[in-house]
Formats: structure tokens, sequence, C-alpha cells
């Protein structure tokens, strides 16, 4: 493998439904911000059947160019046909960086892809940096420059490792939703359209997907929100959410929760946060009956101001807490939410 | 029918994390267990065997000590166990993993291979679709529901908003989700039976068809540069008031910033 043939950053821009992804978008501004100290373009690969009105925004976005494979056989997402798109991609474009949303859809073809044109994967990952590997020069060892440096949490985000792929290429990863910036969309951009097919032909690992079942979903993007009150097993009961979706509304958020109330049928998985659930940065993030295992602090600990409620002074949740409040929360919050309401109107 | 799930013994994160003095995990001192997916799996494929009949070998990687995870599985019902152990195999990243158990996995009849869809260690979910790629069959990755159709699968395939129904001809590899069954206890007659089980032990020299360029340390195209615990933000204020004056503490520090 030459791997100086190997050139330019390639993001995966899923697209589900015929429309973008937020994922797709997130990595083509970080994407743009990896080429940059490597001199070289951010090329979309976008697959799908009927999706080239897609392009546009992805241009938008940061792409440079868009390498289009569109086909009927890739209508919805199924792991065989969206390998041979994205490995073929790799195999004829040779990209020394490619990009994939740690989603359903992305953390099953990554690894697919990666081991068919046979090069490392790092799963999940929440920073990725250009820098030399090894990070200081060793003597004896040759010193990489210009390597994709990703890192990533481990052990339930007890541990945070970063790793590199130094001798094969691409260099692949796929990258948590939530975590990377957006650009500022560039209107009227326009980027490059390649279109490609390599051929689809079916056989018995192209599985037959019988029927299409959509979670009817009038609950928010807890990702997107502002402001977040997130409810725990402390919060009691299903009913008593109530009392944060009152605080929630007054203030102009909307409620998350954590794993327990998922586990616990009080919450559909759409809220949940943490390492299981999605990862959100609000400016404001309630912690209310949460005792903060590891694994809910994973989601949550980038938010600007995170304050709990919480009965138990020893709870964990109050080592991440900018402003914590040990007390019953049943008191507390229909407190707050009275005053919040108080002081909006007299603004 | 024959089926084969592999398992993963992992540290287990939830109850509670050691750290030796220099601030490194202290994994001798924390308890393992069977990775949870893997679990779900295992209950899985036992299910479909209580259902259909199919003999169920369960394999793992790891060190020595791993066996106590095959002798778990087989209390639970699995009737085979399956060890790769191997000093040269250490260290190694998913590529060479899934190199590692797809090489083992050549020298055994399946009709089913199940994996968890993520260990609670790594959380890389990408050990199963990659042994799926190295074998040449179809995977499912996501299950949260799996039933039998004559020579098929059909699985019920989770994405964020929405689930497939997706049916796939065997043999295949179906990766599982924790949320897929509530797993069994074992019982007091298979854990007995268990401990006196025979379990096949692999090394190196029974992989078949992998390079030694694939395997171990040497054989993974991930390295890791830097590794670290996690440095976490410093606790804020913490303050115990009565309910009134908690709301007017929290009122005046959204006041402060601007938020209302």
């Amino acid at each position: 493998m030459n791997l100086e043939e190997y050139k330019g950053v390639f993001v995966f821009a899923q697209q589900v439904d015929n429309q973008n992804s937020g994922i797709a978008l997130e990595l083509l501004g970080e994407a743009k911000r990896l080429a940059a100290p490597l001199n070289t373009e951010v090329t979309a690969v976008l697959i799908g059947s009927d999706v080239k009105g897609l392009c546009d925004e992805l241009a938008a976005y940061g792409a440079d160019r868009v390498i289009l494979v569109d086909d009927p056989e890739l209508k919805e997402y199924r792991t065989e046909p969206y390998t041979h798109a994205l490995a073929s991609v790799i195999n004829e474009f040779k990209p020394d960086i490619v990009l994939v949303g740690a989603t359903a859809i992305g953390r099953d073809l990554g690894p697919k892809v990666s081991a068919r044109v046979a090069t490392g994967l790092t799963a999940d990952c929440t920073l990725l940096e250009i820098g030399d590997f090894p990070i200081v020069a060793k003597p004896g060892v040759e010193q990489k420059h210009n390597q994709l440096l990703m890192t990533r949490p481990a052990f339930g985000g007890n541990t945070i490792a970063t790793i590199a792929c130094p001798n094969t290429r691409p260099q692949m990863a796929t990258v948590r939703p939530g975590v990377m910036q957006k650009i500022e969309p560039i209107a009227d951009a326009k980027a490059e359209i390649i279109e490609f097919n390599p051929g689809f032909t079916p056989d018995s690992k192209y599985v037959e997907i019988l029927e299409v079942v959509k979670a009817v979903n009038d609950t928010v993007d807890i990702m997107n929100a502002k402001i977040l009150v997130s409810g725990g097993r402390g919060v009691g009961s299903p009913e008593n959410f109530k009392i944060l979706e009152e605080l929630a509304a007054a203030i102009g958020g909307e409620v998350s929760c954590s794993r327990a109330v998922v586990d616990a049928g009080w919450k559909p998985k759409d809220l949940q946060v943490g390492q299981t659930g999605k990862t959100v940065r609000p400016q404001v993030y309630f912690a209310i009956g949460i005792s903060g295992a590891i694994q809910h602090v994973a989601g949550m600990e980038e938010s600007d101001l995170i304050i709990a409620i919480n009965k138990d002074e020893s709870a964990p949740i109050f080592d991440v807490a900018d402003y914590g409040i040990v007390g019953d929360l049943n008191k507390v919050v229909p407190k707050l939410t009275e005053l919040v309401k108080a002081n909006k109107k007299a603004l | 029918m024959k089926i084969v799930v592999c398992v993963k013994q992992v540290p287990d994160t939830k109850g509670g994390v050691q750290f030796n003095p220099d601030g490194t995990l202290n994994r001798a001192a924390m308890l393992t267990i069977m990775n949870p997916d893997d679990k779900a799996g295992l209950e899985a494929a036992l299910r479909l065997k209580d259902e259909y009949g199919a003999e169920v070998t369960v394999l793992t990687m790891g060190l020595p000590k791993a066996a106590d995870v095959l002798r778990e599985a087989m209390a639970m019902g699995a009737d085979n166990g399956i060890l790769v152990t191997d000093r040269v195999l250490g260290g190694a990243d998913t590529w060479a993993t899934s190199q590692t158990i797809a090489g083992a996995l050549r020298n055994i009849d399946y009709d089913l291979i199940i994996t968890g869809r993520q260990a609670i260690d790594g959380d890389t979910a990408q050990v199963g679709p990659q042994i799926s790629e190295h074998l040449g069959i179809p995977v499912i990755s996501y299950a949260q529901a799996i039933k039998l159709d004559g020579d098929s699968v059909v699985v019920e395939r989770q994405y964020d908003d929405r689930y497939h129904v997706v049916k796939a001809k065997m043999p295949c590899l179906i990766t599982a989700l924790a949320e897929l069954n509530e797993p069994r206890y074992m019982t007091p007659g298979g854990i007995f039976a268990a401990v006196d089980a025979e379990i096949t032990t692999w090394g190196r020299a029974d992989l078949k068809d992998v390079e030694d360029s694939n395997l171990g340390l040497k054989g993974s195209p991930t390295k890791i540069a830097r590794a670290s615990d996690k440095v976490r933000k410093g606790a804020g204020q913490k303050v115990t008031l009565d309910a009134e004056e908690a709301a007017q503490y929290i009122t005046d520090k959204l006041l402060e910033k601007h938020i209302i």
C-alpha cells in the first residue's frame, strides 16, 4: 500500500428518507477543519436512491465535491449494498481519511467497510486532530507526520484513548453525533458532483427488508434543545415527570431522562441521555433525581451549565454540577417553576 | 441447527471502577462479568434451542480465566465451550480480534452466529460486523427480536427512529442488543455440570486461514498513541437549602447568566 496515493478527507454523508442526517453536516464541519492543515479537499460521499437533490446542502455545509452513488438498490439502508458502495468509492478515489457517523447505520457500515478495504477503524470518536505518531518522538522509531489522531472514551467513559492508524489507509473513524460543530451554511455554495456507480448485483448478503416500522415520533430531538430538564429514577414515577415538564415549559426547554427511566418504561429511548443514549451539550442541563452514573455523565458533561437537584448529598452528579442542590426535588422543582415564571413576566 | 454465540469477559464498569495509586485502571481489582449484550445474544440462542432445537456453542477469546464465562454460559444451557487463548493474540484491536475469531469459526459448522452488539469495556460494536465480513456471510446488527423462518432468520433491526423487519438466509451473523430479552439464571444442575464440563482450548495453530500479519498487537492497524484517565471538570458549588431558598438560589444563577 503506497500511503502517499491517499488524499483528501471524505465524509459518509448519511441520509435517511432522502434527507441529510444532522451527523452528515456535523462531519462536514469537522472535515473542513481537518482538511485545512492538510491543505486538501473535503468530499462528501452521498449514497442512496434519488438523492441528487441533497448535494447543494452538503456543499453549503462544507463539501468541495460530492461523490454520488445513486441506485434503486440503495433506497433503504442495507448493510451489503451500502458497504459495496462506500468500499468501492474508497478503492477508486483513495481517500486519506474517512469519517462516518457513530449512528445505528454508521456503526454497522464503518466496521464492514474497514474490514473490506483492510484498514483500521476507531469507534465513536469525540475528538479528531492532525498530529504526529508517535506523539513524542522516540529514538529508532519513525515519527510520522500529518496523522489522524482519534480520541475516544472507553471503559464506559472512565478512560480516554487516542488512537492512530499509521500504516494503512484510509484512516477511518466513526464519530459520535452531537459532538462536532457544523459550519454556518454558505449561501449558494456549489460542489463538484461526481456520479459513480460500482454496479449492484444482489446475492444472499443483500438481506430482504420485509417491513419498515417508523417510531411514532412526536418527541423533539433533545440534541437540539438549548435547555434540558432531565429526570432520573429519583423522580419516582412517570406521572411525577409532570413537574419537570412544567419547569421545561416555563423556561423554554425540553424534557430528557436517564437510562433508568427508559429501562423502567417511563419515557421513550429517544429522550435518553448518556453513553447508550444521546450526547447533549445544551446551554443549561438540569439533572433532577439523577445519581450521575458515569455512563450518564459521559452524555451530558459538555453542557455549558449543569444544575443538579438530588436528595442524596453523595450522589456523583454533584461532582460535575456547577450548582448542586441537596434537597427534595418534589418541593424544589415546583417552587423553581413558579419563580422562573414570575421572573419571566417581570422582564 | 447449530448456533455459535461469541461472548466476552469484561470488567464490570457499573460495579465501581477501581484505580491504582498512579491513576490507571486497576483491572485486577474489578469484578468481571459476561458482557451484557453477549448475554442477551446467548439467551436468544437458548430460546431458539428451546423452541426449535439447536446445538449451542459458546466461543470466547481472552486470557485463560475467560473460561469462567464459558462455564457460566454452559450453566445457563449452552452445550459446548471453546476458549481461544494464546499469548500471540494479545493486544489485538477489532481488526485482529475479528480475524482471530473468524479463524476459529472456520473450524466449526454453524447456521447462525450471534455476537453482542458491543462490549462495555471497548464500546466499539465493530467485531461482530467484521467477523461477518471475514467469513463472507450476511450480517444483521442491532437485533431487538429474532425468529426463524425455514432456512432463514427474521430479525427486527433497530435504528435511531425506526426498525426494519429483515429476512436473511442462513448462515448469517446477528449482533444482539441487551434489550433483546431478560437472560435466564444459571440452574443449580447446570452449574454442577458446568464445573466439570470439558472446554475446548485453541491457540494460534488452531486458527484456520489467517495470516500472522493479521493477529495480535502487531497485526492491529490501529495503535494507541496515548491513554489516560478522563480528566473531569471539578465540582462546582453544592448547597443544602430548604425548597424556597433553593429555588431562589437557582433562579438567581439563571438571572445572573441571562438565561431567564
